[in-house]
C-alpha cells in the first residue's frame, strides 16, 4: 500500500487534484473542527501527455439538475445497458452508440485510470483565436522600440489563422484598420469620454446592418465578423501590413508639458478593445493584451492625474483613504472585466515601468478573466521579452499552452456541497443542489467561467460537509466530486475535460488518526493562503492577519505572514496586486515557492543543498540561489565574491571554482525556462545593493538586536524589527496551549 | 398689392384680370363683353380725361374702375409726378404730356375697332372727371407715369397712345418737350390739355405712364394721338417748364426727339419691314402685319410713319418725325386692337399664320409678351443703332433714337395689336417669308436699316434717347427720356396681347394665359417705353461719367453708377469701390430723415479688389506705439483730423476732441493750416490706406500664426456618385499652389489640412516624413476632437508628395462607399478644433452633399413644408431649425474660423440652417443643385479656384465711426456681432460687403458734413496684423430737395433688399413686402410733396435720382425670396437670401435687374458690348439671340427665327432644331462672331464673383420658363407684377399718402 505521499502524488499526476484532507470527516461538525476545510486544488488543464482525448460526446445523467458525466465510479449494468449516476443515483440507459458495451468492452470513461478524461466535441463552427494588442504609445523611444520589436516578433508566434488587431493609445485611442492597402487607416477616440458598448460598436461601424434596419433582425454573427474584419484580420493575411504598421508606430505626438505625465487613456482603450470584441466575437476565445508603460492619467479608469507633483497612490494613501481615483477606477475596471468575462474574453496586462502603472486598479481585468499580468521595469528587458514570448509557448503537441472560454462545473455527492472557488474565474451564478450557502471565495454557484486557462491554472475549491452528525455515512462510503471543464482548445476545438474524484468518509471520532495522516500540509497551506489572500483582497489587511493567526498555523504560515501576499509593507499596491494575482492561479508547487522561497546553497563542501531560509544560511563561502517565484537571486557570499572579483575562475587551476560559480547559474537557467512569468533575475553578492531581495526574505534569526547572542559562524544580520521564526514559534506555542485550553 | 393689373382703358378688365378672386372671374365675361361691344357712356368723360391727362387719367380710370368693381386698390394710380421740383429732370414731362394726349387718341381709335378698348378709355375718363382737373391731372399722371415708369403702362388702351405721348412727354419733360412739344401739340387737338398736364409733369420730370393712353386715342388718329400727345406735351412742357425753368426746355427737346423716333418707328415699321426683312424680323413682321391687318386704319399711319421715321432718323429726328412716327405707330396699335376685336382682321394678319402659334405661346406667358416680342425685336435692332448714335449725339441724336424707340414700340404695338399675337408671329413669319429678314434685322438694323433699327431700337433706346435728351438738359434729363418712352411703348404692347389672346386661342400655351381674361391684356395701356428705363439710365451714366476719372476729393459727390466703368482717384475719400452711400447729401437732422424715409446707409466692401490702374491702399507704419488715434473716439488718423496749435495737436473730425500729436509724428503746418507732409502721408491725404497693427491689436497680445486652410470633403454616396469628390481632389492638387500670398515670389504661409467625412470624420496625417498619408477616423461625432496635431496642418511644399498621394487615393477609397448619411455640425467643429489646436485663424472649405441626418450634434430633419409658404409661419423656414449652429458660429468667430460651404444637394438640405455658420463667419455658400460632373464641373471649379485664391483677411473686426450726430445702428452682411458696434468677421474676403445703416442721434451741420471712418482690423494671409481704414465724407443738407438730388438708387435697393431679406426671418413675408412698398411710396411721396412743383395729385413725379426705384423695387419684391413661385425650393430661397446679404451694389444691381444683351447686334469689330435691352419679353426678337446674366447664371436665349448665319456662327449649326439645349459652353468656332461672343461671356464672368454657368435657352423650349423668370419687367409666373403694373400701384400708394 502506498503511502499517503504516494497516493497524493499519484492523484495529482492523474487528476491534477490536491486535497487538504484525503479522508473526509463524515459530518459537518467534525469538518468544522478540523479548521482546514475540506478543499482541494484543481488544475483543470493539467498537462496529460498520456491522455489522448476521445472524439465523442460525454454521456450525461438524464436527471435535469444533475447531468453528471458517466465516470468510473458509476455502477453499470452491462446487461441492461444501464448505469447509475453516482451523484444522484439516477438510473440511465446508455445511448445507442454504446450498444456494444460489455464488461470486456468498456468505454474509456468507465476505466479507473480515466478518472480524468477529455472529450472533443462539436459545437458550432470553429472560431479562430483572437489577439488584440492594446499598445501604449506614451513610452520612451527605447521602450517603444523594444515593444514594437516584441510585438512584431509575436506575429510569427501566433497561429496563422488567428485574428489579430491593434489598438494604440496615448492621449487618443486609435483602432487600426488592418485590411486596407495604401493609406493606413485608424479609428480615433478621445481618451476622456466614456462610451457605452453600443456607442463603440456604432462608431466602429459594427452595427451597420442593424441600423440600416434590415427587417429589424439582430446582427447575424457572421455579419458582425465580416464587419469587424477591418480591425481583426488573420495574421497570415496582414502579417506584412501589421509589421509595417507596428514599425511606423510613433510615440504619442501630443506634447507633454514639463511637470506633467503623458496623458494615457488606458481606461478607454480597454473599453474600446472589450467593446470591439464583444460586438464582434462574443463567446469566442480572445485575448486583449494591454502593454502599458505607465498609469492611466485621464478619462475613466484614471489612476492618477497628469500632474507629476501628485504621486501615485501608495498603501499609505489607501489606508488613509487618500487615493482619490482608486475606488472609481477600480469600479470602472471591474465593470470592464465583468463584461469581458461574460463574453469569454481575457485581458492580459503587461506593465513595464519603474513606477506603478495602476495594476491595483486594473488587476481585476486579468483576475476575473484569466489573463496574465506581467510586471517589469521596462519593455526593453529580457524579463518582458521572454515572458511575452512564453505566452505563446507550445506544448508537446505543438499546440499553444492556452485555452479559452472555459466553464468549470462542479458536481458533488449528497454529503458535500461546494462553498466556493478561489482562482482566476467568475461565477456563472448557477444555482444547484450542490451549492452551499456558506460561501468561501467565489461561491453561490456550481459553475464558473474561466476565460483563459493555461495548463498551470489552478483553482482552489472549498467544500462543505453537509452530512449531519446524527446521520452517519455508511462505513466505507465515498464522497465524490466531479469537475467538468468545457473550453476552447488553442487549436479551436471545443473540449470537455471531466475529472471525477472520490475520497472515503471517515468518522472523526473513531478514525482521527487516519484523518490526521491523510492531511496534506502543502495543499492545506496553499489553500489556506489563498483564503488569506482572497480575504486580503477584499478586507482590511490587519484583520486578515489576525484571522490567519487564529487559524491553523503551520511552519509555512510564518513565511506566508511575511510574504508580499499579505504584507503590504515595502510593497507598492501594484506589486501586491501582482503577487496576489499569481498566487491565486499557480499550481501547488509554485504556490509553495511563493509562500516559502527556496534557498539553495552551493559550496565546496558538497553538492548543492537546500538550506533554511534563514539569515544564518548566509555565509561568506557559499553561493546562494533563492527562488521566490518572482525573483531568482544568486547571492555570492563575501569570500566567493572576492575570489570572483580576483578572477580566480579564469585560472585553469581553479577550474572547480569556475564550476562552482556556474552551477547556480545553470540551475537558475533551468528555472527561468519553465517559469511564467519570467522571474526577475538577480545576480548579486555580499554587500551588493541587490542583496536586499535575499535579505528581505530570510528569517531574521539574526538581527541587530540579537546579533551578539549568536556564534561567530552566524550568517548575516538583518536590520529589521520583524519577529524571527523563533519568536514566532514561541508565541505560537503559547497560543496553541492556551487556545487548546 | 401683390398682383396689380392696371387697366387704364378698361378698368373693368383690370378687375377681371385679377385672377385672385373668384367673384371677379364671374364678372369677367360680362366685362369683356362690355369692353368689346359696349361703350359705356359713363366712361366717356373719363376717356376724355385720359386724353387730356394721359397718365393720371389712366390711373384714375383704374381707380374708378376699381371703385366700380370694388377693386379700389387698383384704382390708386399714385404715379404722380412727384417732383416737378427737378427742374432739369425730364420726369415731369414724361407723364403729363404723353399720357393725356395718348389716351384719347388711342381710345378713339380703339373704340372704333373694339368697344372694349373704347370702354377702357372711357373709364379712364371717368377717373379724370372725378378729379375736377382730370385733364390736367391726367396729363400729369401721364407724365408721371412715364416717369414713374410703367404703371401707367397698364392702361393698355391708353398705352399705345401713351407711348408716343410718353416718349413725347419725356422729351418734353426732359428736354424734348420744348422742341417736340410744339409739333405734338399741333398735331393733337386734344393734346393741349394733356400738354399742360404734361408740362407740369414734365417739370417734375416724372414719367407719365398714362401717356400711353394718349397714344391709344391718338391712333385713328394715331397721328393725331401722337400729335395730341406731343401737343399735350409741348403745352404741358411749357407749363411745367415754367416751374422749372430748365425742365421746359428739356422736355421739348425730348418730345421732339421722342416724337421723331416714334415716327421713325412707325415709319420704320414699314420701312422696317422692308429693311427688316433682312434686319429685324419683328419689325418687318410687325410692319407687314400692320399693313395687312391694320391697313384700314393703321396702314395709313404706317405709311406715314415709315416715311417719317426714316426722315427723322436720317435727319437727326426732328419733331416732325416723332409726330409722324406716332401716327405710324398708333395706327398699328389701333389696328391691332381692332384686330383683336375683329377676328377676321386678325386672321388676315395671321396669315402669316405660323406666327400666331408662336405668338400664342408668348402670349400665354404674359399678355405683354406678344407685344414685347414684336417690340423687342424692333427695340433691339433699334438699340444698337441708337446706342451708337446716341452717345455721340448728345441731345439731338438721342432724340432720334428715341423717336425711333418710341416708334418701334408703336410699331410693335401696332403689329401686336393688329394681330398682336399674329403680328409677332407675322413678324417672325415675315422673316421666314423673307428669310433674310429676321436675322437680317439685327445686322441690317445695325447697319443699313438705321431708321428701322432706330425704330426698333428706339423703344429700348428711347430710354437711352431720353437719357441723352436728359443729358443735354440738366443731366437728369437723360433718365427722363427713358421714362417717356415707357409710357408710349406699354400701350402698344398691352393692347397687342389682349388682342392676340382673343385672336389666338391656340396661341395660349400657358394655363395662365388661358386664365387670363383678355381684359388683362387691355389693361396694360401704359407704354413700357414711356416709363423710366434702367437701360437708359445706365447708358446715360456711362456716357456722362464713364469717360473721366472720378476723383474723390469733393465731398458729397455721387459716384458714377456701378454699371459704368470708370477710374477712381483717391483724393481723400474712399473709392466708391470700397464705400457707396445711399445718399451723398444726408439730412441734417432726424426729422428730415424720418420724413423722407430715404435710408441712410453705406455699402462697404473693405477689401474690394481694384482694377490694375488704381493703386491699392498704402501701408502706413506708425511704429511701435501703433497708429495715431483720437483720444476719445479712437478714430484713426485721417484727412479729417484738423491740426492746430502749429501742429502740436489735432482735433478729431468725428468727435472734436483735441489730442496731442506724439513727438515722433510732429510736423509743421503750412500757411493753410495743413501739415507740410500732408501729401507724403497717405493717412493725411487719402481716403483709404492701411496701418500696420502692433501687438496690442492682436488676440491675446500674441503675434498671430499664419492662417490655415482646411478642406473638409463629404465622401458619402451622393458626393462620390455625382463626381464631386473626384473633382475636388483632382483640383486641389494644382490649386494648392495658388494659395493666397502677399508676395508673389514667396511661398504662401498658409498651411493646409484635409478631412473627409460621411457619418464619421476622417482626418489625414500628411506629414512630410511619411511615405503614405495616414487616415484617422473619428466616429465619436457627438464630441468632436482633433485626433492628431502634428501632421494635420502642413506646409504644401513640404508635404506635397504625401498630399498628392492622399488626393489620389481619396476618390479610390470611397469609390464603393454605401454610406449615405452625413454629419455636418461635427465637421465644422473638427475644423474649428484643429484651428484651436494650432492656435491660428483660418478658413474651412466644406464640400457637402446632403441633409445631415446622422446622429450627431447639429443633426437636422427634413422640414421642407411648402404648405407653410405664404403663411405667417413661413419665416420659420428661414430660421435655423436648431440653435446648435448659432453657438458653433460664435465659437468659430472667436477662433477666427471662417467657413465656406459648397453644397451639392440632390434634395432639401436646409440651407437656412447649414448656412448659419458660413454667414456668421464671413464665409460664402455655393450651391450646385443636382450637381453633375459633366455640366457643372466648370462652374464649381472656377468658384473653388476663386474662392481659394482670393485675397482675404482673417479674424477681422470692423468698426464704423461717424461724426457726432449720426451713428451706425444696423449692419447687414455675413458676420457676427457680440456687441452693438463691432462687426466680427472670422474671415473677410475681397467679395464680402457689409451694409451699414446710419441713424441720427443729433444734428449734423451742413458745414462739416457727415464723416464716417470704417476701420477693419485683420490678419493678412501671411499672418500680419493690419488695419484697413476707409474714410468717407458726405454733405449734409437742410433741404429735402438736396437729399433727393444726390442719392443713389442702386445703393438704396441694395439696402432695401438686405433689409427685407433679413426681415423675413422675423416677419411674415407679406408684411415685409408691404413695408418695402410703403417705404418706397413714402420716399416718393415725400419728394412729391416737398420737392416737386405743385401739380395734380394724379401725376406720378419721381426724383431723377430715384426714378428707377420703382422698377428696381419691384424686382426685389418679385425676387424668389419675397415672392416664391411654386417651383422654387426653400433651399434656393434661403440660399439667395444669404447670398444677397453680402452683395455689393454692382452685384445686387445685376442680380435684381439682369443684364440682357442682344447678340444679333454684336459688333465683332468693336470691343464694346451691345447696349443692353430691358428685361422684358417684349424686347426679345424671335430672330435674335440674347445673353442674359444676373451674376449667378448666364442664359443664351435663341429666338425661333434666329438667322441661320447667326446660329452657324454661334453654334456651328444653322438649324435651330439642332442646337443642343444642354450645352454649357459654346463651341469654339473659328469665326469672329463666335470668338467675340465667347470673349464677351468670359469678360462677363470675370466681372462677377461667382462663375456663371451658361444655359442655352431655345425659344418655346421648356427651359424658357426659367429664362422668363429673369425678365423682371414682365409679370412673373409667381404673380409678381410687371413693371408697368407696379408703377401704377406705386402711384396709387403715393397718391394715398399724399391725400
Amino acid at each position: 500500500m502506498a503511502t499517503y505521499q504516494e497516493f497524493i502524488q499519484q492523484n495529482e499526476d492523474r487528476d491534477g487534484v490536491r486535497c487538504s484532507w484525503n479522508l473526509w470527516p463524515s459530518s459537518r461538525l467534525e469538518a468544522t473542527r478540523l479548521v482546514v476545510p475540506v478543499s482541494c486544488l484543481y488544475t483543470p488543464l493539467k498537462e496529460r501527455p498520456d491522455l489522448p482525448p476521445v472524439q465523442y460526446e460525454p454521456v450525461l445523467c438524464s436527471r435535469a439538475n444533475c447531468k453528471a458525466v458517466l465516470n468510473p465510479l458509476c455502477q453499470v449494468d452491462f446487461r441492461a445497458k444501464i448505469w447509475a449516476c453516482n451523484f444522484c443515483f439516477q438510473r440511465n440507459s446508455f445511448p445507442p452508440s454504446y450498444a456494444g458495451i460489455s464488461e470486456v468492452n468498456q468505454p474509456a470513461e468507465l476505466m479507473p485510470q480515466f478518472s480524468t478524461i477529455e472529450y472533443i466535441v462539436q459545437r458550432g463552427p470553429p472560431t479562430p483565436l483572437i489577439f488584440l494588442y492594446v499598445v501604449d504609445t506614451c513610452l520612451e523611444e527605447e521602450d517603444l522600440q523594444a515593444l514594437k520589436e516584441s510585438l512584431q516578433m509575436s506575429l510569427s508566434l501566433l497561429p496563422p489563422n488567428a485574428l489579430v488587431g491593434l489598438i494604440t493609445f496615448g492621449r487618443m485611442i486609435q483602432i487600426h484598420e488592418l485590411s486596407c492597402e495604401g493609406i493606413a487607416k485608424s479609428y480615433v477616440f478621445r481618451g476622456t469620454k466614456e462610451l457605452t458598448p453600443k456607442q463603440i460598436q456604432e462608431m466602429l461601424g459594427l452595427m451597420k446592418p442593424a441600423t440600416s434596419g434590415q427587417q429589424g433582425k439582430p446582427l447575424a454573427p457572421h455579419d458582425a465578423a465580416a464587419a469587424s474584419c477591418i480591425f481583426l484580420q488573420p495574421v497570415q493575411a496582414v502579417d506584412m501590413n501589421l509589421t509595417d504598421l507596428l514599425g511606423e508606430l510613433q510615440r504619442d505626438p501630443w506634447p507633454v508639458p514639463q511637470g506633467k505625465r503623458p496623458l494615457r487613456s488606458t481606461g478607454i482603450a480597454l473599453s474600446i478593445a472589450i467593446g470591439l470584441l464583444e460586438g464582434t466575437f462574443p463567446n469566442t476565445g480572445a485575448r486583449v493584451m494591454l502593454f502599458t508603460g505607465g498609469p492611466p492619467t485621464q478619462g475613466p479608469g484614471m489612476v492618477v492625474g497628469d500632474e507629476l507633483k501628485t504621486p501615485i497612490r501608495s498603501w499609505h494613501d489607501i489606508q488613509k483613504d487618500n487615493a482619490r481615483h482608486l475606488k472609481k477606477a477600480t469600479k470602472y475596471y471591474e465593470a470592464l472585466a465583468n463584461r469581458a468575462a461574460v463574453n469569454g474574453h481575457s485581458v492580459d496586462i503587461y506593465a513595464c515601468a519603474l513606477d506603478q502603472t495602476g495594476l491595483l486598479e486594473m488587476k481585476c481585468l486579468s483576475n476575473l478573466t484569466g489573463g496574465h499580468i506581467v510586471m517589469g521595469d521596462s519593455f526593453n528587458t529580457s524579463l518582458f521579452k521572454q515572458t511575452f514570448q512564453r505566452v505563446f509557448s507550445k506544448d508537446y503537441n505543438g499546440e499553444f499552452r492556452m485555452a479559452f472560454g472555459g466553464t468549470l462545473e462542479v458536481k458533488t455527492s449528497r454529503e458535500l456541497k461546494i462553498s466556493g472557488v478561489i482562482g482566476p474565474c467568475v461565477s456563472l451564478n448557477t444555482k444547484g443542489p450542490c451549492v452551499s450557502d456558506n460561501e468561501m471565495g467565489v461561491g453561490g454557484t456550481c459553475q464558473w467561467k474561466i476565460c483563459s486557462l493555461t495548463p498551470a491554472t489552478t483553482l482552489a475549491m472549498y467544500f462543505e460537509v453537509v452530512n449531519q452528525h446524527n446521520a452517519p455515512v455508511p462505513q466505507g462510503g465515498r464522497g465524490a466530486v466531479q469537475f467538468v471543464t468545457q473550453y476552447q482548445h488553442s487549436n479551436t476545438q471545443r473540449r470537455i475535460r471531466v475529472t471525477t474524484i472520490a475520497r472515503n468518509w471517515a468518522d472523526a471520532q473513531s478514525q482521527i488518526q487516519h484523518i490526521e495522516s491523510s492531511f496534506d500540509q502543502e495543499a492545506s497551506a496553499v489553500l489556506m493562503a489563498r483564503l488569506g489572500v482572497f480575504r486580503a483582497e477584499s478586507e482590511e489587511g490587519p484583520d486578515v492577519l489576525r484571522w490567519l493567526d487564529r487559524q491553523l498555523i503551520r511552519l509555512f504560515m510564518f513565511h506566508l505572514r511575511r510574504s508580499p501576499f499579505l504584507q503590504v509593507f515595502n510593497n507598492s499596491p501594484d506589486e501586491s496586486s501582482y503577487y496576489r494575482h499569481h498566487f491565486v492561479r499557480q499550481d501547488l508547487t509554485q504556490s509553495l515557492i511563493m509562500i516559502q522561497p527556496i534557498l539553495y546553497s552551493y559550496s565546496f563542501y558538497g553538492p548543492p543543498e537546500p538550506v533554511l531560509l534563514d539569515s544564518s544560511s548566509i555565509l561568506p563561502d557559499r553561493i546562494l540561489l533563492m527562488d521566490t517565484f518572482f525573483q531568482l537571486v544568486i547571492y555570492h557570499g563575501e569570500t566567493i565574491a572576492q575570489w570572483r572579483k580576483a578572477g580566480y575562475q579564469e585560472m585553469a587551476e581553479y577550474e572547480n571554482f569556475k564550476q562552482l560559480l556556474q552551477a547556480p547559474l545553470d540551475d537558475a537557467q533551468e528555472i527561468l525556462q519553465t517559469r511564467f512569468p519570467m522571474p526577475r533575475y538577480i545576480d548579486t553578492e555580499h554587500g551588493g545593493s541587490q542583496a536586499r531581495f535575499l535579505l528581505s526574505k530570510v528569517n531574521p534569526s539574526q538581527t541587530h538586536n540579537n546579533l551578539y547572542a549568536w556564534g561567530q559562524e552566524s550568517g548575516a544580520p538583518i536590520l529589521t524589527d520583524d519577529v524571527s521564526l523563533q519568536v514566532f514559534m514561541d508565541h505560537l506555542k503559547k497560543l496553541a496551549v492556551s487556545s487548546a485550553a | 398689392m401683390i398682383r396689380w393689373e392696371f387697366c387704364c382703358a378698361s378698368s373693368p378688365a383690370a378687375h377681371v384680370f385679377r385672377p385672385l378672386k373668384a367673384s371677379e372671374r364671374l364678372t369677367r365675361p360680362l366685362k369683356l363683353f362690355l369692353q368689346q361691344n359696349l361703350i359705356n357712356i359713363d366712361l366717356l368723360p373719363q376717356f376724355l380725361f385720359i386724353l387730356f391727362s394721359p397718365v393720371s387719367a389712366v390711373f384714375r380710370d383704374r381707380d374708378e374702375l376699381r371703385m366700380n368693381v370694388n377693386q379700389q386698390p387698383h384704382m390708386a394710380s399714385p404715379y404722380g409726378q412727384p417732383q416737378p421740383g427737378y427742374q432739369g429732370y425730364p420726369q415731369p414731362g414724361y407723364g403729363g404730356g404723353h399720357v393725356p394726349s395718348g389716351y384719347p387718341a388711342q381710345y378713339a381709335p380703339y373704340n372704333g375697332p373694339g368697344s372694349a378698348y373704347q370702354q377702357g378709355p372711357p373709364q379712364g375718363m371717368r377717373g379724370p372727371p372725378t378729379s375736377g382737373a382730370p385733364p390736367v391731372s391726367g396729363a400729369q399722371s401721364y407724365s408721371q407715369f412715364g416717369q414713374g415708369e410703367t404703371q401707367n403702362g397698364p392702361p393698355p388702351m391708353g398705352a399705345p397712345p401713351q407711348r408716343p405721348p410718353v416718349s413725347q412727354t419725356y422729351t418734353p419733360g426732359a428736354v424734348n418737350l420744348s422742341g417736340p412739344q410744339p409739333p405734338f401739340s399741333q398735331q393733337f387737338g386734344a393734346p393741349p390739355v394733356s400738354m399742360q398736364q404734361m408740362t407740369n409733369q414734365m417739370a417734375s420730370m416724372q414719367v407719365g405712364s398714362t401717356a400711353p393712353s394718349p397714344a391709344g386715342p391718338g391712333y385713328a388718329p394715331p397721328s393725331v394721338s401722337q400729335a395730341a400727345m406731343s401737343a399735350p406735351y409741348t403745352p404741358a412742357a411749357p407749363p411745367s417748364f415754367p416751374p422749372t425753368s430748365a425742365a421746359p426746355s428739356q422736355p421739348p427737346p425730348t418730345e421732339a426727339v421722342a416724337r421723331p423716333p416714334p415716327q421713325s418707328y412707325y415709319g420704320a415699321p414699314p420701312p422696317a419691314q422692308q429693311p427688316f426683312p433682312n434686319a429685324v424680323p419683328p419689325f418687318s413682321s410687325t410692319g407687314p402685319t400692320q399693313p395687312q391687318a391694320p391697313p384700314p386704319v393703321s396702314p395709313q399711319s404706317f405709311p406715314q410713319a415709315p416715311p417719317v421715321s426714316q426722315p427723322p432718323f436720317s435727319t437727326a429726328q426732328v419733331p416732325p418725325g416723332p409726330t409722324q412716327s406716332y401716327g405710324g405707330p398708333l395706327p398699328p396699335t389701333q389696328p391691332s386692337f381692332s384686330r383683336p376685336l375683329l377676328p377676321t382682321s386678325q386672321p388676315s394678319t395671321f396669315p402669316a399664320g405660323p406666327p400666331p402659334t408662336s405668338t400664342p405661346s408668348q402670349l400665354p406667358g404674359v399678355m405683354q409678351p406678344q407685344p414685347p416680342v414684336s417690340q423687342p425685336s424692333p427695340y433691339h435692332s433699334g438699340p444698337h443703332p441708337t446706342s451708337t448714335g446716341f452717345p455721340p449725339q448728345v441731345g439731338a441724336p438721342p432724340r432720334p433714337p428715341f423717336a425711333g424707340m418710341q416708334g418701334p414700340p408703336m410699331a410693335p404695338q401696332g403689329p401686336p395689336l393688329a394681330s398682336q399675337g399674329p403680328p409677332m408671329v407675322q413678324a417672325n413669319h415675315v422673316p421666314p417669308t423673307q428669310p433674310g429678314m429676321p436675322p437680317g434685322p439685327i445686322s441690317a438694323s445695325m447697319s443699313g436699316p438705321p431708321p428701322q433699327p432706330g425704330m426698333q431700337g428706339y423703344p429700348p433706346q428711347q430710354n437711352g434717347a431720353f437719357g441723352q435728351v436728359r443729358g443735354p438738359q440738366p443731366g437728369y434729363t437723360g433718365p427722363y427720356p427713358g421714362q417717356p418712352n415707357y409710357g408710349a411703348p406699354p400701350a402698344a404692347p398691352a393692347p397687342a396681347p389682349p388682342a392676340t389672346k382673343r385672336l389666338d386661342p391656340d396661341s395660349v400655351p400657358s394655363p395662365q394665359a388661358s386664365d387670363m381674361p383678355p381684359v388683362q391684356k387691355t389693361r396694360h395701356r401704359i407704354d413700357p417705353d414711356a416709363i423710366p428705363s434702367p437701360i437708359q439710365v445706365i447708358e446715360d451714366d456711362k456716357a456722362n461719367k464713364g469717360s473721366e476719372p472720378f476723383t474723390t476729393g469733393v465731398r458729397g459727390q455721387a459716384p458714377p453708377l456701378v454699371t459704368t466703368k470708370f477710374q477712381v482717384k483717391d483724393q481723400g475719400n474712399a473709392s466708391p469701390r470700397y464705400i457707396r452711400c445711399t445718399a451723398y447729401n444726408m439730412p441734417c437732422n432726424s426729422d428730415m430723415a424720418k420724413q423722407s424715409q430715404v435710408p441712410l446707409a453705406a455699402v462697404i466692401k473693405p477689401l474690394a479688389p481694384l482694377p490694375p490702374d488704381e493703386t491699392p491702399p498704402y501701408l502706413v507704419d506708425h511704429g511701435e506705439s501703433g497708429p495715431i488715434r483720437c483720444n476719445r473716439c479712437k478714430a484713426y488718423m485721417c484727412p479729417y483730423m484738423q491740426f492746430i496749435e502749429g501742429g502740436r495737436r489735432f482735433q478729431c473730425g468725428f468727435c472734436s476732441c483735441v489730442t496731442e500729436v506724439p513727438p515722433h509724428y510732429f510736423q509743421h503746418l503750412d500757411h493753410t493750416g495743413k501739415r507740410v507732409d500732408c501729401y507724403d502721408r497717405p493717412e493725411l491725404s487719402m481716403g483709404s490706406y492701411e496701418f500696420m497693427a502692433t501687438v496690442d491689436y492682436c488676440k491675446n497680445n500674441k503675434i498671430p500664426q499664419p492662417p490655415a486652410f482646411i478642406f473638409l470633403i463629404d465622401v458619402s454616396y451622393n458626393a462620390v456618385k455625382n463626381g464631386m469628390v473626384g473633382i475636388v481632389c483632382q483640383e486641389l492638387k494644382t490649386l494648392l499652389d495658388y494659395l493666397p500670398r502677399e508676395n508673389p515670389d514667396v511661398e504662401s504661409n498658409i498651411r493646409v489640412g484635409f478631412v473627409t467625412y460621411n457619418k464619421v470624420l476622417h482626418f489625414y496625417n500628411v506629414k512630410a516624413s511619411l511615405a503614405q498619408p495616414q487616415m484617422m477616423v473619428v466616429s465619436d461625432v457627438a464630441d468632436m476632437f482633433v485626433p492628431l496635431l502634428d501632421g494635420f496642418l502642413v506646409n504644401v511644399s513640404e508635404s506635397r508628395v504625401v498630399i498628392e498621394s492622399l488626393l489620389d487615393q481619396i476618390p479610390e477609397m470611397f469609390a464603393d462607399t454605401r454610406e449615405t448619411e452625413t454629419v455636418f455640425g461635427p465637421v465644422i467643429q473638427a475644423g474649428l478644433e484643429a484651428l484651436k489646436a494650432a492656435d491660428c485663424a483660418g478658413k474651412l472649405f466644406v464640400f457637402h452633399s446632403s441633409l445631415p441626418i446622422a446622429e450627431a450634434p447639429g443633426k437636422l430633419k427634413n422640414r421642407e413644408d411648402k404648405k407653410l409658404v405664404g403663411t405667417d409661419k413661413e419665416k420659420s423656414l428661414f430660421q435655423p431649425q436648431v440653435s446648435f449652429y448659432n453657438t458653433l458660429a460664435k465659437e468659430c468667430v472667436v477662433q477666427g474660423c471662417c467657413v465656406d460651404l459648397f453644397l451639392f444637394p440632390n434634395q432639401y438640405v436646409d440651407v437656412a440652417t447649414l448656412g448659419v455658420v458660413p454667414t456668421s463667419t464671413g464665409g460664402s455658400i455655393y450651391k450646385y443643385t443636382y450637381f453633375q460632373a459633366s455640366s457643372d464641373q466648370e462652374r464649381f471649379l472656377n468658384d473653388l479656384r476663386r474662392d481659394v485664391q482670393k485675397p482675404m483677411g482673417f479674424d477681422a473686426v470692423m468698426r464704423v465711426r461717424t461724426s457726432t450726430g449720426i451713428r451706425a445702428t444696423d449692419f447687414f452682411g455675413s458676420f457676427y456681432m457680440s456687441n452693438t458696434t463691432d462687426v466680427e468677421l472670422a474671415g473677410l474676403d475681397c467679395d464680402k460687403t457689409v451694409t451699414v445703416e446710419f441713424r441720427h442721434d443729433d444734428k449734423l451741420s451742413e458745414e462739416t458734413g457727415a464723416l464716417m471712418q470704417c476701420a477693419v482690423l485683420y490678419t493678412s494671409c501671411s499672418g500680419q496684423r493690419r488695419l484697413r481704414i476707409h474714410n468717407m465724407a458726405v454733405n449734409c443738407c437742410s433741404q429735402l430737395a438736396d437729399l433727393y438730388r444726390n442719392c443713389e438708387t442702386d445703393t438704396v435697393i441694395n439696402f432695401f433688399a438686405k433689409y427685407a431679406y433679413r426681415s423675413v426671418l422675423s416677419s411674415p413675408i407679406k408684411n415685409v413686402r408691404d413695408s418695402l412698398v410703403n417705404q418706397c411710396a413714402q420716399i416718393l411721396a415725400c419728394y412729391r410733396k416737398n420737392c416737386a412743383s405743385p401739380s395734380s395729385a394724379g401725376q406720378l413725379i419721381l426724383p431723377e435720382c430715384m426714378k428707377l426705384l420703382p422698377v428696381y423695387l419691384n424686382c426685389v419684391l418679385k425676387s424668389d425670396v419675397l415672392q416664391p413661385g411654386a417651383d422654387i425650393s426653400l433651399d434656393d430661397r434661403a440660399y439667395l437670401r444669404q447670398l444677397v446679404s453680402t452683395m455689393d451694389v454692382s452685384e445686387s444691381h445685376v442680380f435684381f435687374y439682369p443684364r440682357l444683351l442682344p447678340l444679333q447686334k454684336l459688333d465683332v469689330e468693336s470691343i464694346s458690348v451691345p447696349v443692353a435691352v430691358r428685361d422684358s419679353e417684349e424686347r426679345l426678337s424671335r430672330g435674335g439671340v440674347y445673353l442674359l446674366e444676373n451674376g449667378l447664371n448666364i442664359f443664351l436665349w435663341v429666338g425661333v427665327n434666329a438667322q441661320q448665319e447667326l446660329l452657324q456662327n454661334i453654334f456651328g449649326t444653322p438649324a435651330f432644331g439642332q442646337i443642343d439645349p444642354n450645352m454649357t459652353s459654346l463651341p469654339a468656332l473659328d469665326n469672329p462672331f463666335s470668338k467675340r461672343l465667347r470673349e464677351i461671356i468670359e469678360s462677363v464672368r470675370a466681372q462677377r464673383s461667382r462663375y456663371m454657368k451658361l444655359m442655352v435657352v431655345k425659344q418655346e423650349d421648356k427651359l424658357e420658363l426659367i429664362f422668363k423668370h429673369f425678365l423682371v419687367e414682365d409679370k412673373s409666373n409667381n404673380g409678381g407684377a410687371s413693371y408697368v403694373d407696379f408703377l401704377c400701384h406705386m402711384h396709387k400708394e403715393i397718391r394715398q399718402l399724399l391725400s
